[in-house]
């Protein structure tokens, strides 16, 4: 049987998700998500540049097929996250949002009682909320509570790239809800993407760690590949940790016995 | 009369609707929200809803992001 994991109503094969900002330009980042396997990506809603006619959109350039994630990223109240949701709604007629409510300019963390707020609103009007909150249990409970569709805990600050910096809280959160957790934010490379899978994450999104490297789409690969083999090692049951050896070899039958 | 357009003052017919505003500003209509005084105007709405002096007016596409 797929191993397949959803979200509302819509079905999904891959585990990673990624952003489309910060990549070097269009054509990169079409070749990144390609080779990514990604089924949804994020992206962000701005006002239009009415100065620049004709510049080229986006979403040309991102492969045919994929479900979009619009986002409320930089936005600092309750107030604008929703309008902003329901402007992602009418751009895309689709009813996911990753919704962010930004409660501090330096390090992005999240304003979580805004965020619960603007959650329990748009749950309301039908969207399918997947929440960007900090790695605190209690806040992803009262996100399941609003109707979320799943919790996206952060890692580490996003773009920092510093990996999970409290895997023992995430760990937490995965068993305080019964909702898909996700891990979003503080990615840096493929280890970090594993570590989150063999957490029990269902999946991991990332933007800045693919856009940023030197090579986008051979750490769009690499992050595919780590999802995956961190998505397997998850499933397999890892052995426990013990303080002293325990030999691999058998200790008799040695020569000179 | 005038609009808030995107946060900045703009200079518009009496009467000019939503529709005939994208049109002004050779915007396409498929890639675009239109919120007009913090309120969604969806595509089918355009064509009927004719803006007011002082509305503030926010066009919006999709850009990069995470």
């Amino acid at each position: 049987m797929a191993d397949t994991w959803s979200l509302g109503s819509h079905t999904f094969t891959s585990r990673l998700l990624v952003g489309t900002g910060k990549y070097p330009d269009f054509p990169t980042m079409q070749r990144a998500l390609t080779v990514s396997g990604a089924e949804v990506v994020t992206v962000a809603v701005r006002r239009l540049d009415l100065s620049k006619k004709g510049s080229e959109s986006l979403l040309q350039w991102i492969p045919k097929g994929m479900t979009l994630l619009p986002n409320t990223a930089a936005c600092f109240t309750a107030d604008e996250a929703i309008r902003t949701a329901r402007l992602g709604r009418e751009l895309d007629m689709g009813e996911l949002v990753k919704l962010e409510v930004i409660g501090d300019k330096r390090t992005l963390f999240p304003d979580v009682e805004a965020l619960v707020q603007a959650a329990r609103v748009l749950v309301k009007e039908g969207f399918t909320v997947l929440p960007y909150t900090n790695d605190d249990p209690v806040t992803a409970k009262k996100l399941e509570d609003a109707g979320c569709a799943a919790v996206m805990p952060l890692g580490a600050p996003i773009g920092s790239g510093l990996g999970l910096r409290n895997p023992y809280n995430l760990r937490i959160v995965m068993e305080t809800v019964s909702l898909p957790v996700l891990v979003d934010a503080g990615v840096g490379t493929a280890s970090d993407a594993a570590v989150a899978m063999e957490l029990g994450a269902v999946a991991v999104l990332m933007n800045t760690a693919i856009a940023e490297a030197k090579e986008p789409v051979l750490m769009a690969e690499a992050m595919r590949d780590g999802v995956a083999a961190g998505r397997k090692a998850f499933l397999a049951g890892r052995i426990p940790m013990k303080l002293h050896a325990a030999a691999s070899s058998p200790m008799t039958g040695l020569i000179g016995s | 009369m005038q609009l808030r357009l995107n946060g900045e003052i703009r200079e518009v017919k009496d009467g000019t609707t939503v529709a005939a505003l994208l049109v002004q500003l050779g915007v396409r209509a498929p890639r675009v929200a239109v919120e007009v005084n913090e309120v969604v105007v969806t595509k089918d709405r355009y064509e009927a809803h004719g803006l007011r002096a002082g509305d503030a007016v926010e066009i919006v596409a999709f850009v990069g992001g995470g």
